[in-house]
Parts: C-alpha cells; structure tokens; sequence
C-alpha cells in the first residue's frame, strides 16, 4: 500500500487568521521593545514584504497603503507636538521659537523656545515605534480577513458578535457613502461654507450608515445568528463573567509583555491567567450556542511556522531587552548614529519566513478585475 | 401554511394602524403577489410572517399569526430561520460574509447544520440558481441580479418552508429580472416551497401569482385570485387595464394568454390604422426644436474600466428621452459626466455655448439639474421647508419658488414634514423641486421609477411632460419599460459604455424583446405602446 504523501505542490488557501494575528503581534512586541530606527525601519520592512507577497486580492487586503501613510502621520504629529511643546532639551539647538509667556503657575510647561535636535530625534524614534506597531497591527488585518478571525471567536460572545460584525460590514460602506453624498452636494451648488461641512455631509451619512446596521443586524437575525437553546440566566451570567474576566486578563498580559517597565508579574502570569479564564467561559458558553463551520480553518504546520517565526522575534527582543538594552535604545545624549545590533537584526529575519513558508493565496482570488464581472453581469 | 387571525398592527408612533383586523390564509407550496400602493403596508405585512415586525421595528401587534404552526409571539425572527428566508429590498445590506460561497453556508453555520450536510447543500443551491460560477467571487463585484440570487440562495441553503421576498426585481434591468423570477417560479414548482412577494412592477410576476393580496392602504387586505382581484384593484399592469378596455373576461394575466384573445382587438385596430394611415401614435409633436445640450465623444473611466466609451447624445428643448440599458452599461456615469459634476476623460459637452464642467457647481446646476439614483443625499435639513428656502437661498431665487414648484408637482407635503418621513414619490418630487429652483434648461433623472407605484409613475410622467412642455430638455435612466412606453418621445440603449440602439421611442422599443412594452408584445405587429395610445385610437372609430 502506498503511503500518503505530501502533495508536491502547495495548494492555495487561506491561512488560518490567528497565525497571522500571532505572527503580526509578535512582530509588534519586538517593535515595542526599541527604538533603534534601523531596527524599526527593518521591521517596517520585512512585514511589507511579507504583505506584498501573500495578501489577497479582498476589499480589506488592500488598505496597507492606508497604515503606512497613518504611521507617517503619527510620526508627524508627535514631532510636531514636540517642536512646539519643548521637552527633552540638549546642546545641540536646531532653531529657537519665539517662546509664549505662561503664568508661572503651570511650572514645568513650556510653549515655543529652543528646539533641540536631541529632543526632534527622540519624538522621531518614539513617533516611529509607534507607527511600526501601528503597521504590525495593520499588516494583521490585511492578511486575515477580520470576519474568518470573527468565526473564530467563540460563540459565547455572539451578541458582541453581532456589534462587531454591523461594525466591520458597515464602516467600508460609510467611506463610499461619504463620496456618494460629497458628490451629490454638489449638485445643490456647494454654497455650504466649512462649518456646514459637518451637517451637510456627515449627517446623511451617519443616517444612512445607521439604517444600514439596523438592515445588516436584522438580515443576521432572520438568518438565526444566535439562534439558541433555552439556557438559564445563572450560566448566562457565569459565562459573562469569566469572559470579561479572561479577557481583562489578557489586556493586561499584553500590555505588560509591550511595555518593557511594566512590572514582571504582569506579563506572562496575567496573559496565562487570563487564557485559562476565557477558555472556561468558552467550555462553560459554548453548550448555549450551537453552531457549525462550513470550512473549518485546519491549523497545519505552515500556520505553526508562521506563528512562531513571530513569536521568535518577539522572544529574542524581550530577551535581549532583558540582558542588554544599549543596542535597542539608542543613545541621545550624547547624540550618536545608532548601531546595528547583530543579534535582533538577525531575529527580524525570522519574521520575513511567512513570506514564502505561508501557502501563497488562490490565484482565482488575485486576478478579478472589476471590468471582468461587469462584463458578465446577467 | 402561513396564517394571520385578525391581526391589527401600529407602530409605536402611528395615529393610525397599518394593518386592521386582517385575516388570510397562504396555502403551501402557493406563489403569492403581494400589491398595493406605497406605504399601503406590503414590506409591514411581510415583516409580521417571520416576526422582524415587531420584533426588530417595534410596535404593537394584536391578533394572531403562526408559520406551519409556529407562533411569531413565541418565537423570534432568529428561531423562525428554519422556516422562513427573507429576502429585503436591498439584497447587499443583508450580506454578512464577503464571498457567495461562505454567504450560503452562513444560515446553516448558525442553524448548526453538519459540514458534510452543508457542502452538499451550497452545491446544490449553486446549481438551482445558476451562480455555480461566482462562488469565489467578493460581493460587492457582482451585478444587480447576481446578488439578488445570492441572497435568495443564502436563505434557501437552511431549506426554508417559505421564503419572502420584498421587491427581489424592482432594482434590476428586464433581463435579469427574468432570471430571478425564473430562479423563484423554479422554486415553487420543482421544490414545493410556499414564496410570498412584494412588488411595485406587477407586470413581471403577476402571471406566476397562485393568488394575490391586495391592499388597498386603508388597512385591510384582501386575498383572492389574481384575475378577480386585479378585475377591481386601483393598481395594476397595462395588461389588466388593456383587458379591461377590451372587455376581456377572465382577464388575461400573461402577454400570452391577451395574444390568444386579442384578434378582434387587433383586427379592429388595423381596420383604424388603414383609415388614418399607419403612423405610430407620437407623444410630441415639437419636432425640430433648438438643440439643449450637445455633447460629443464624451469618455468617462474609473481606473482601468471604461465607463462611457466616446458617447454622443443631443438633448433637444421639449423632448423626453429615456436612458436604458443594464445594471453596470454607464448610464450613471453618462448622466454624472453631462451634468459636469462626474469625472469625464475626454469628450465635449455644450449647453448653449458653456461647459458645465468648467463652471463652478452652482453655476453648473443653473444649466443641467440632475436628480441622482439616491435623491436623499440631497437632503439634510429637518424640515421640508427649511429645504425649500435652503434652495431658494442656494439658487437666488425669489423666497417661495421652490416651495411653489414643490407644489405644482405634489400639493399636499406638509412644511414641518421631515424629508424622511416622506414617501419615495414625495421625496423625489422635494428633490426634483430644489433643482428646478436653479431653473436648469436640462433635467437628467437617474432611476427616478425605483420604488413608485403605478400611480406615482403616473404622476411623474405628467410632471415630466409638464416639464418638457414648458421647454426643458428631460433625460430619464430607467430599467422601466412600461414608464419609458408612456413617458419617453427617445429612446437611447446603452451597452458597455457604448449607445447600441438611439431613435424614437416606437421604433427602439417595440422591435426589441426585452424592452418592448406589454401592450405592445401583445398587440405587435401593430405599433401601440400604452393603454392610452389604443384607447385613443378605439375612440377616434
């Protein structure tokens, strides 16, 4: 008898959410621990091309665009608020701006004066570090589709579901209506001035965007989302409980593994904690809800790979932010080029794995022009 | 199947009930044809069969109604999904997944139907609809009749007893309407499932009705078969009012049952047409009028899609042309383009010696007024009167006038009426007023038919002749053919960007089958388009 083998070629298919999620965090977690710009530029980088080789052809793969300009945004704004507010100050003064006199009771706060490039720098690398997250968590939702990773949230959750599901569905439709009702105003002459912008346009649209999730969550109901089996309202009430609970949990686990000068304690022990809590509200829920997937989302070894690849990125920075953290935080003072840490440029690399160890996704999704199905409309 | 004892329905802020003590029985495996006019309560009555009224809208509901034995007061629309597939008006507000293939599994995801169950499901429900080809295919790509079948086969997977359907073809061309009433004739007939529809446009389903439930907007409803009850009903299709101007008894229903009573009629009216020639009956006589709007090569793209594709048209003062052609041929894009306001690529477009897309907005409404497919995004103010004297504010005209042309077109719109709360009728003739304030020479209507009555339609023809014989040139992109027959002096058809087919209006519609009129289909080969024209020629004997 033959054995089963390996088929020598890689299917299409979709990953499985989750491991992009993983993947993207674990990118982020690194991102979260330095703000060596090379390091950051580096991971801006790897998960770009990451995104341009194994994104789909869907409305939601296409808004990377959109974080990379939000990141740049970010990094604007937070030098902006630093060349105006002052701060961080140092011997080299880039240009002085006329300093605004406050009364000496708001001590300590500053407007306009001598800009240093010190501080400019350090909103860069800070401002930069953000938008990398930002990009990380971005690269996330562009890969998977928001709405596979919704199925996967257990069904105890499924009135926030619901919020989530009209939420997800209706804030692509607000932007087209946006430029619909724009487009018709006009039609009326456009006389409105600025303020009247906010009548004229947002009104309509939120007014449409509301009959819409009032369309969208009655079409979900008749269609039996969270079609039930009669349940009592103490279990109701325990799964409620343990869900917050569990997910209060993991917040605070992450925010403790993302932020380096969070005590210890609530890092790893919360997010196990917190795992442990959702996963009994699951177990305790899951009996409420009866549901069935259609496709279930098999988890094989390309999503372990990927899921790992960025766990790995994110191990090898909080270690090395553990031992030495001279290389992830450049110094300013006094104003020096950063170097290259060998070792977590390195480890980047792992995160560059997906990009070829993920199975590439269906060609029939990536090639549809609009034109094509116009053409064969009935 | 379905049954409503003495149900009374109001919503929660109503004078008056929408529905009063209205009974009826909906046998199964039945096709039932819901009619009435706008605001008569026909989506309410369809919401009450699966519990979304008043579940989900509120309001109070006395009296009983039950679905094969289920009662709606215990059971909520959600526990109904096992017996009742709704389909809404507008098919894509109702998609939750992204692809078609996920979207018919969803019901049976939530139902918690086997997987193995399920796949065999969906291909089959590919199949029954025709749609096996666009299973990978995002939603938003699809065509108008592609999604109302999508959503059709997204509750038919979970195997529905009945399915109700509000309006499935009121947004579609002729041709895919008929794939959609194909899809569901399909259903009633091979699967037995009982299917209760709503619809505006009478003449498309009337012929398949088993039975039909009138309601007349005084609350009540009456359920009987299709030929008794359209025998007096206020609204119905050119077919019922040409059979009964004939006298014909039972009414025929379908073009093909009028054709095989029709030879006298026929007989009769070319005995007429040899006595005064056999010219067409013509709407207008204005012929040779001076020339509106002329443009030439106009060219609008989107990307890599060519919308319009070096179009042509010349709008003369006083005539009425009709725009056709499918969901997706450019007719928007046309329109938007001519009126300035849209992109245009290349090509000329001349109204007297201007451009209207070179002049500023308020400038270029005063030349081309266009009443867009959602004529509520033009309104944003609480009142109509406040809409009024924004428009009159925004066009400089005399305080009143479009208060004025408000009136001439609908009289009775209260001042402090929200633009809401109006009906679709009243809310287009609000909008179609504020643009006549600009007094535009050119008036471009996008699917201004979309959700109007018969007698709405009514109205809106006179208005637009009204228009049109005070010197206004008049475009109108519309999939109804029947409005076009009596409305329109041109017909222009577009295809893919391009115009296939430009003439009078008798000409272009009656030599084609999509688009020909019924009367026409019926009467062919003599050329008669609407009711009027052969009750005109009946008379002159």
């Amino acid at each position: 008898m033959q054995a089963r083998r390996q088929p020598s070629i890689r299917l299409a298919r979709p990953l499985h959410p989750g491991a992009w999620w993983l993947w993207a965090l674990g990118m982020a977690t690194a991102a979260s621990r330095t703000t060596n710009p090379l390091l950051l530029v580096l991971v801006v980088v790897v998960v770009a091309q990451v995104v341009a080789a194994r994104r789909g052809d869907a409305p939601w793969a296409r808004g990377f665009k959109t974080y990379l300009v939000l990141g740049l945004v970010v990094i604007g704004i937070r030098v902006a608020f630093r060349v105006v507010l002052g701060g961080r100050t140092g011997a080299h003064v880039l240009f002085t701006l006329p300093q605004l006199p406050l009364p000496s009771a708001v001590h300590g706060i500053r407007i306009g004066g001598p800009v240093a490039a010190e501080g400019v720098l350090d909103a860069v690398y800070d401002g930069l570090r953000l938008a990398t997250l930002l990009i990380c968590v971005g690269a996330a939702n562009v890969l998977a589709d928001p709405k596979r990773l919704l199925k996967a949230v257990p069904a105890a959750l499924h009135e926030a579901g619901v919020a989530v599901t009209v939420a997800l569905t209706v804030a692509p439709q607000l932007v087209e209506s946006a430029v619909r009702v724009r487009r018709a105003r006009r039609l009326r002459g456009d006389t409105s001035r600025r303020f009247a912008l906010v009548r004229t346009v947002l009104l309509p649209v939120l007014v449409d965007a509301l009959d819409r999730s009032l369309l969208l969550a009655a079409a979900m109901d008749a269609r039996g989302y969270g079609h039930t089996n009669a349940v009592e309202a103490r279990r109701r009430a325990a799964t409620a409980a343990l869900m917050l609970g569990g997910l209060g949990g993991i917040c605070c686990g992450v925010y403790g593994l993302l932020d380096g000068t969070a005590p210890r304690a609530l890092g790893v022990p919360m997010l196990v904690i917190g795992a442990a809590l959702a996963w009994t509200g699951i177990v305790v829920g899951g009996a409420r809800v009866r549901r069935t997937r259609y496709r279930r989302e098999p988890w094989r070894a390309p999503e372990w790979t990927v899921a790992l690849a960025g766990v790995a990125v994110a191990g090898v920075f909080v270690a090395t932010s553990s031992v030495d953290a001279s290389g992830l935080i450049p110094s300013l003072q006094p104003l020096q080029w950063p170097a290259l840490p060998l070792l977590p440029a390195i480890a980047i690399g792992f995160g560059l794995l997906p990009a070829w160890l993920a199975p590439p996704t269906r060609a029939a999704d990536r090639v549809r022009p609009r034109a094509a199905a116009t053409a064969s409309a009935t | 199947m379905i049954r409503f004892d003495h149900v009374t329905f109001a919503y929660a802020d109503a004078a008056e009930p929408t529905l009063r003590d209205v009974n009826l029985t909906v046998d199964a495996g039945e096709l039932c044809l819901v009619i009435g006019p706008t605001g008569a309560g026909k989506s309410t009555l369809l919401g009450l069969v699966n519990g979304l009224v008043p579940h989900f809208t509120g309001g109070h509901v006395s009296g009983a109604i039950s679905v094969d034995g289920r009662d709606t007061r215990d059971h909520k629309p959600r526990d109904m999904a096992d017996l009742v597939g709704v389909v809404g008006q507008d098919p894509l507000a109702g998609f939750v997944t992204d692809t078609v293939e996920e979207e018919l599994a969803y019901a049976m995801e939530q139902l918690a139907i086997e997987p193995s169950v399920m796949r065999k499901r969906v291909e089959e429900t590919l199949d029954l609809l025709g749609i096996a080809d666009l299973r990978n295919r995002p939603m938003r790509t699809l065509s108008g009749g592609q999604q109302q079948r999508v959503a059709i086969g997204s509750v038919l997977t979970a195997h529905p007893r009945v399915l109700v359907l509000d309006e499935p073809t009121s947004a579609l061309d002729p041709t895919a309407a008929e794939d959609v009433l194909a899809a569901i004739t399909r259903l009633v007939h091979d699967l037995g499932v009982t299917v209760v529809v709503a619809e505006h446009r009478m003449e498309r389903v009337v012929q398949y009705a088993d039975r039909v439930i009138e309601l007349p907007g005084d609350g009540t409803a009456r359920i009987g078969a299709p030929a008794s009850v359209l025998a007096t009903s206020t609204i119905a299709p050119p077919i019922v009012h040409l059979g009964r101007l004939a006298g014909w008894d039972p009414l025929p229903l379908s073009v093909r049952d009028a054709r095989r009573v029709a030879d006298p009629l026929r007989q009769r009216l070319s005995v007429h047409a040899q006595r005064h020639g056999m010219s067409p009956p013509m709407h207008s006589s204005v012929t040779g009028a001076a020339v509106a709007l002329a443009a030439d090569g106009v060219v609008v793209t989107y990307g890599d899609t060519v919308a319009v594709r070096e179009v042509g048209v010349e709008l003369r003062a006083g005539r009425v042309v009709a725009l056709m052609g499918r969901n997706g041929s450019g007719k928007s894009s046309l329109l938007w383009a001519l009126q300035g306001s849209g992109p245009r690529a290349a090509g000329r477009v001349r109204v007297g010696d201007r451009d209207p897309h070179e002049l500023p907005a308020a400038q270029a409404r005063a030349l081309v007024g266009l009443v867009p497919q959602t004529p509520a995004d033009l309104l944003y103010l609480e009142t109509v009167a406040a809409e009024c004297a924004q428009a009159d504010h925004e066009s400089d005209a005399v305080t009143g006038t479009c208060r004025k042309l408000l009136d001439r077109l609908v009289p009775d719109v209260a001042a402090e009426q929200h633009p809401r709360d109006l009906s679709e009728g009243q809310r287009l003739a609000l909008v179609l007023a504020i643009q006549l304030t600009a007094s535009p020479q050119v008036v471009l209507l996008d699917e201004p038919t979309r959700g109007l009555d018969y007698l709405a339609k009514d109205r809106l023809r006179e208005i637009l002749r009204e228009l049109a014989n005070e010197g206004h040139a008049i475009v109108v992109a519309t999939h109804d053919v029947e409005f076009v027959a009596a409305a329109a002096d041109e017909v222009i058809v577009m295809a893919q960007g391009e115009v296939v087919a430009a003439g009078a209006t008798a000409e272009v519609v009656s030599s084609s089958p999509a688009f020909a009129p019924q009367v026409s289909k019926v009467l062919s080969p003599a050329m008669y388009l609407t009711v009027a024209d052969v009750a005109a020629a009946l008379e002159d004997e």
